[in-house]
Formats: structure tokens, sequence, C-alpha cells
């Protein structure tokens, strides 16, 4: 397949990772923010075939897995009220909540249906007027653009049976959260690619600078990430700690200028909970005030929805690079795809369940499967 | 900050108490579902063998007997409709068992409302698909249920054949170095049904593969008796037949991901869609575990039949990791297939 079969190319990663070894002095520990970055990298195996020369930490970038349980107990409870509509990306569905998921509203009798776009949401409520849609809009910078798009739309419109709820994260401001930690051992970063799609990557010059660590942005491919991973090692092996682009066939310096002012019109950015992380300022997005008749938790009573999470599970220490998904006690045990009990075991792009999936064979003796 | 950032985990959800889809996507949450609720009650050493199709012997002869019910949404699509599968699908899970279908029994649940042509469209293609085979339809039963309690339209089918003396076919066969043989391309009729289904329409001129595989069968078992076991990958794909077979087998499997054939069509909706080829649901696909000394001779009786013509060695029974199917990556690493707990689910990004 074009595009795609290029990327994938054994030959040419045999290449990368030789000249990755050989420039290695040391082990340098690397972290891929982005659980898109994270899947590819344990799917082929990538890990392994650096062993030694680099050290791969897992980073937060999973929306499905940060989404924070209180806003998963709203979606829970909006879309079990009668007449709704509750649209979402398909793999939220399977997030547990404090006592629910979507999949078992569904089966409760809630009308939960899976889109892959927020304008199918948008095409459901002018389809069903007397009907209260609600698209649930979750994500990084990568998928505010198309959210912000369809309130909008919705507001031109005067669609007034449309509504999101909104729970939008922001990457640069968990990676100031995670190199303000004076136990992170992460040297380098790649920076996700579909994020500064969107955003460019001037935000993390100012990263850079600041921390004096170096960053590659990375694609999603085994030969983007091994590209971005030999440019870090470059970098740190040159004491060099700037902003590189390894996907450029996508990224720009600037983004996507349209996409980042569609969102800025709608939505502005605000203090936000992490799932399994707590509170990080400014670490989001809302509606804007012109947009409150868009917001669902306004439009559905909501808001005052909160749900603690007890301390429990080692996802900190995995995303410091202090553990692996494999050193947690409750590992392909209790804690599995199919009865998740932290944040990173519940989409395919979370670290824990990456490792579930595809690599529990290699897991050291102690780790039960 | 000192000390490291907190990250908490959310409280485990009790076992689930409520039937969700996943419960028949037959992965993970299917195989629950028969393990907790249906065998301990029904208590049958021949169901409990989890076999495609049931086999029992009656004053001599060898009787391969296997049900299958046909929900598809929607009811009519490229390269089949609810009719075909219905009697393909049940004839494919005799012909795993080695036999030669001979009658199928059809009961029709009817949603009042139901457009009269459609279900004569239905019936139409069903008696075309028997003739093929060929196979009768002997017996049946329709109900019709209130407007809004039914989906238009759900078929079960019940299946008997002959399994032909000599041939024994059965999961417990299988030993390590068995070949692992694939009947052609997976992942055509899951991507055909996605491509018309509401919310995700795309324009491809992939159809499903929707197929009787008796014929495909009978060249192979022509070819060798060799083959310990079969099975058609429908829901849960290549990776749930791979993994049943692996479990009962008790051996461990290894597939190279370069042997296993898959078309462009497909491989670009699953790389948009961000699904894997290898967790698509087949209609006329089979995948056999062969004798080493055999499989060169099976592989080309397969690939004389116009069902078997794009057959594929894709990897082998091992006597390592039992139980385990992992595949070999074109970087030479291995990563596991596993079962999925439910359906695939579409990625946000």
């Amino acid at each position: 397949m074009k595009y795609v079969d290029e990327y994938r190319d054994p030959a040419p990663a045999r290449r990368l990772i030789e000249e990755i070894r050989r420039t290695a002095t040391r082990p340098w520990v690397l972290m891929e923010i982005c659980g898109g970055q994270t899947h590819t990298l344990v799917k082929y195996g990538i890990e392994e075939l650096l062993d030694g020369a680099v050290e791969l930490v897992h980073g937060p970038g999973c929306p499905v897995c940060v989404t924070p349980l209180e806003i998963v107990d709203k979606a829970i409870a909006i879309a079990a009220i009668p007449q709704t509509i509750f649209v979402s990306y398909g793999d939220m569905l399977r997030v547990p909540g404090s006592h629910s998921d979507l999949f078992r509203v569904k089966a409760g009798g809630g009308d939960v249906r899976i889109a892959y776009s927020p304008m199918d949401a948008l095409r459901l409520a002018r389809e069903n007027p007397r009907r209260r849609v609600v698209f649930f809009a979750v994500g990084f910078e990568t998928t505010a653009p198309a959210n912000a798009m369809a309130a909008w739309q919705a507001k031109r419109e005067g669609l007034r049976n449309f509504s999101m709820l909104v729970s939008h994260v922001l990457v640069p401001p968990a990676i100031r959260l995670l190199l303000d930690s004076n136990l992170s051992r992460v040297e380098g970063f790649i920076a996700p690619g579909h994020v500064c799609t969107v955003m460019g990557y001037e935000e993390y010059e100012e990263l850079a600078a600041r921390y004096l660590v170096p960053f590659v942005v990375g694609g999603f491919e085994p030969l983007d990430l091994l590209e971005a991973i030999r440019m870090l090692v470059r970098q740190l092996e040159e004491g060099r700690a700037q902003v590189e682009n390894a996907y450029a066939r996508s990224v720009t310096r600037g983004g996507n200028l349209a996409a980042r002012q569609r969102m800025m019109e709608v939505f502005e950015v605000a203090d936000r909970n992490w799932r399994g992380i707590g509170p990080i300022a400014q670490s989001g997005f809302r509606l804007r005030a012109e947009y409150a008749e868009f917001d669902a938790e306004k439009v559905f009573g909501v808001e005052a929805i909160s749900a603690p999470e007890p301390p429990e599970c080692i996802s900190a220490l995995v995303l410091q690079g202090l553990k692996k998904p494999v050193d947690c006690p409750v590992f392909g045990t209790r804690c599995t795809p199919a009865t998740p009990m932290g944040a990173p075991m519940v989409s395919s792009e979370g670290a824990c369940a990456a490792y579930y999936q595809y690599r529990r064979h290699i897991a050291p003796a102690g780790a039960q499967v | 900050m000192s000390g490291p950032i907190q990250f908490t985990c959310p409280v485990p959800l009790a076992a689930r108490d409520r039937i969700v889809l996943g419960h028949g996507s037959g992965g993970k949450l299917s195989a629950e579902l028969l393990r907790d609720v249906f065998l301990p009650y029904f208590r049958s050493p021949i169901l409990n063998r989890l076999d495609d199709q049931a086999v029992l012997e009656i004053n001599g002869a060898r009787l391969a007997f296997t049900t299958d019910s046909f929900v598809v949404k929607p009811l009519f699509f490229r390269g089949g409709d609810i009719g075909s599968l219905a009697v393909n699908g049940t004839v494919n899970d005799l012909a795993m068992g080695g036999a030669t279908p001979l009658y199928l029994s059809a009961g029709f649940i009817l949603e009042e409302g139901l457009d009269i042509e459609i279900l004569r469209r239905a019936a139409e293609s069903m008696g075309r698909a028997a003739d093929s085979i060929p196979v009768e339809i002997v017996t049946g039963d329709t109900k019709v249920v209130e407007k809004g309690k039914g989906d238009g339209l759900f078929i079960n089918t019940t299946g008997i054949g002959l399994v032909p003396e000599g041939v024994r076919l059965s999961p417990a066969l299988v030993r390590p170095g068995d070949r692992v043989l694939l009947s052609g391309p997976i992942g055509d009729h899951g991507i055909a049904i996605l491509a018309e289904r509401e919310g995700i329409e795309f324009s491809t001129d992939l159809a499903s593969d929707c197929a009787p595989l008796n014929g495909l069968v009978a060249a192979m078992l022509a070819a060798s008796l060799d083959i310990r076991t079969m099975r058609d990958p429908t829901r849960g794909g290549l990776s749930s037949a791979l993994n049943e077979i692996a479990a009962r087998a008790g051996v461990g499997v290894t597939i190279e991901e370069s042997a296993i054939p898959v078309r462009e069509e497909v491989r670009g909706a699953c790389e948009m869609l961000g699904l894997d080829p290898l967790y698509v649901a087949n209609e006329g696909k089979l995948v056999a575990f062969v004798a080493p000394d055999a499989a060169e001779a099976v592989l080309e009786a397969m690939r004389r039949h116009a069902l078997g013509r794009d057959a594929a060695l894709i990897g082998t029974a091992t006597g390592t990791h039992p139980g385990l199917v992992l595949l070999r990556t074109p970087f030479g690493t291995t990563r596991i297939v596993d079962m999925l707990p439910g359906d695939q689910l579409p990625r946000i990004c």
C-alpha cells in the first residue's frame, strides 16, 4: 500500500537501528508522547530491537486513557437520559466510569452510537429534531479542530438539539509536569506527529530551551519513529537540545493555521483533570462563553458530578519511566483489557494494553499472564 | 515537584451482569458466556469440545450436526445477503468437520411490518445457495415479533451432514510441526459489511467472500487425509480461529505476517478505520492444520480450487508457548495475536 509500506520496510529499518546503536554511547531514555506511537513501537517490537541503545518510556498521550473518571460518569449519566442520542468515538465506550460504562448504558436501552467524525453527530441532530444529540468531544489537539468545527457549524445552523460533552487536553502542560518532577528519567522526547500537524512545534521550542531537552516530531510508522529516535540520539550525543522535525510530510513549524483559528474561536484554554494524574493548570480546552448553549454539562445539569479516584495502580511510575507495565502486580491477572483497573489498560493505545496485547510473552518471570 | 507524581486508578467494574454486544463478537466475552452460562447446565461431553459442529456416531454412520443464527445488517450487501450467508455459514460449519452437507432447517424471526419482498429476496437467495452446494432445506419455522422487537429479519439454520469414512478432524490431533494453511485473503466480508453500515459508509468495490467451502474441503481431503483440523475464521477473524485451535490443541502457533494474504482494499480500509485485518470476519475462508509431509499436496489442491486460488502457508504449530498465537513481524520481532475481549473498536485518532 502506497504511503504506508515505504514506512514499514524492514531493510531501511535495519540500517536505522544499526546507526542508532553505533551512535549511542549509553542507553538514552526517550519518551514517546502519543498513544498511537506507543502502539506502533510495541506492535513492531521496536523496543526489543533497540535494547541497550535506547530505553523507551511511554507517555501520557492516550486520549482515552486520560479522560477523567468524572467525565466518563457524566457521559454515562447523559447517555442514560431517555430520548438522548449519545455519540462517541468507538474506543470511549469500554472505558469504565465509577460504576458503569457506555456499553452497559447501551445494553440498558440507552441510544449510544459510534461515529468517526463529530459531523456524523451533527447529521443525527438534523435528522432527529425532537431528540437531543450529544457528542463526546474528547482527545488532544488532534481532534479539537473537528470538534470545534461541529460546534461552530451547529451555531451557524441554529441547531438547538445538539451539544458536546467536552474533555479536551493539551500535550505541552503534561510534558511540563513530567519535566518538573525531579524523578523523571526522560532525556528526550518524540513529539506527537498528529498534534503537531495541527499545532506546529513552536511550543516545543520553548520547552526544549527551558528544560534543555531535545524534541523530535515523530510520525506513526516504524520508520518514522526510528528516524525520530536516530535524530534524538544524535542530538543527545552532540549535547544539543533542539526541536527537529522527522515528520515533515505532515508537520510544519506553524501547524494548520485555519484549524487552530477555528479551534480557538470555539474553545478556550482551561484547567483540566487528567485521569490518574489529577488537575493540571491550563491543560485543556473548554467551550467559550459564546458557545455555552452547546455545553452538554450545562444543558443536562451534570456539572456537579465528581468522582474521586482511589490511589492504587502504578501508572504514575510507568509514565515516568520508573516502572514497566509488566512490573505491576496486577498486570495480566486482575488488570486486563477486558477488566481494566487503570487508565493505561483501557484503550489499545494505552501502554499497559499495548504490552498486554502484543508483548506479554516476553514479560519477566513474576508477571503472570 | 518532589516524589513521584501521584496517579490513581478507577475501581474495577464487577463482572458483567448484562449482555453487551461484545458477547456476540466471537472473542473472549463469547467464550466466557459459554463457559459460565451454557456449558455447566448442558453438561454434554460432545458440546464441551466446542467444535464448530458436533460429530455423532449413529448406527455406524458419523453425522455432523450444527446450528447458526444470522443477524447481519444490512440484510443485502455487496457479495451476498442474509439468505446466502445463512445457508453457506451453516454448510461451512459442517464442512469444517469434514462432512458432506445434506440437509438444512431454516427458522425465521420476522419483525411486524417487514416488506414481504425483502423476505422473498432472502428466500430466493437461500434457494439458490442451497442448489449450488447442493443441500436441501427440508424443515423450517416462522415467528413474527411486534414492531420494534426485532431488526427486520433474523434467520437460524441447522444442518446435518455425513463425515466420510477415514476422515477424522479435531484440534486434539494437532501436533507441533504441523503446517498452518490459509485458503485466501482475509477480512473481505467484515470490511464489505462495514463499508455499508450507517455512520461509516465509504466507497469500495470490495465484496463479501461469502461462499460454501464444502467443495474446497472435499478437494483438500482428496489430496490427503492428514489434515488435522479446520476452522472457518468468521466472527473474531483469523486470530480467534487460531487462538481457539491453539487452546484446544495445547500447542503454540507461530505465523508470518508477510505470508498472510490481505487485499489492498482491506488493508487500506483497516488503516483508515484503525482496525486489524486479523480480527475482521470472513465468510468464505478456512484455515487448516496439516501434517508437515502432507502440507504441500494439500496446498496445491487448495490452489487448484477456485476458492483456494490464493491459498498460502502462513505458519507452524509449535511445542513452545502452548495456547499462544505469535506473529513474526517483517522486523524479525514477534508479537502476540490475542483474542479480543469484544468487538474491535475504531480508535479516536
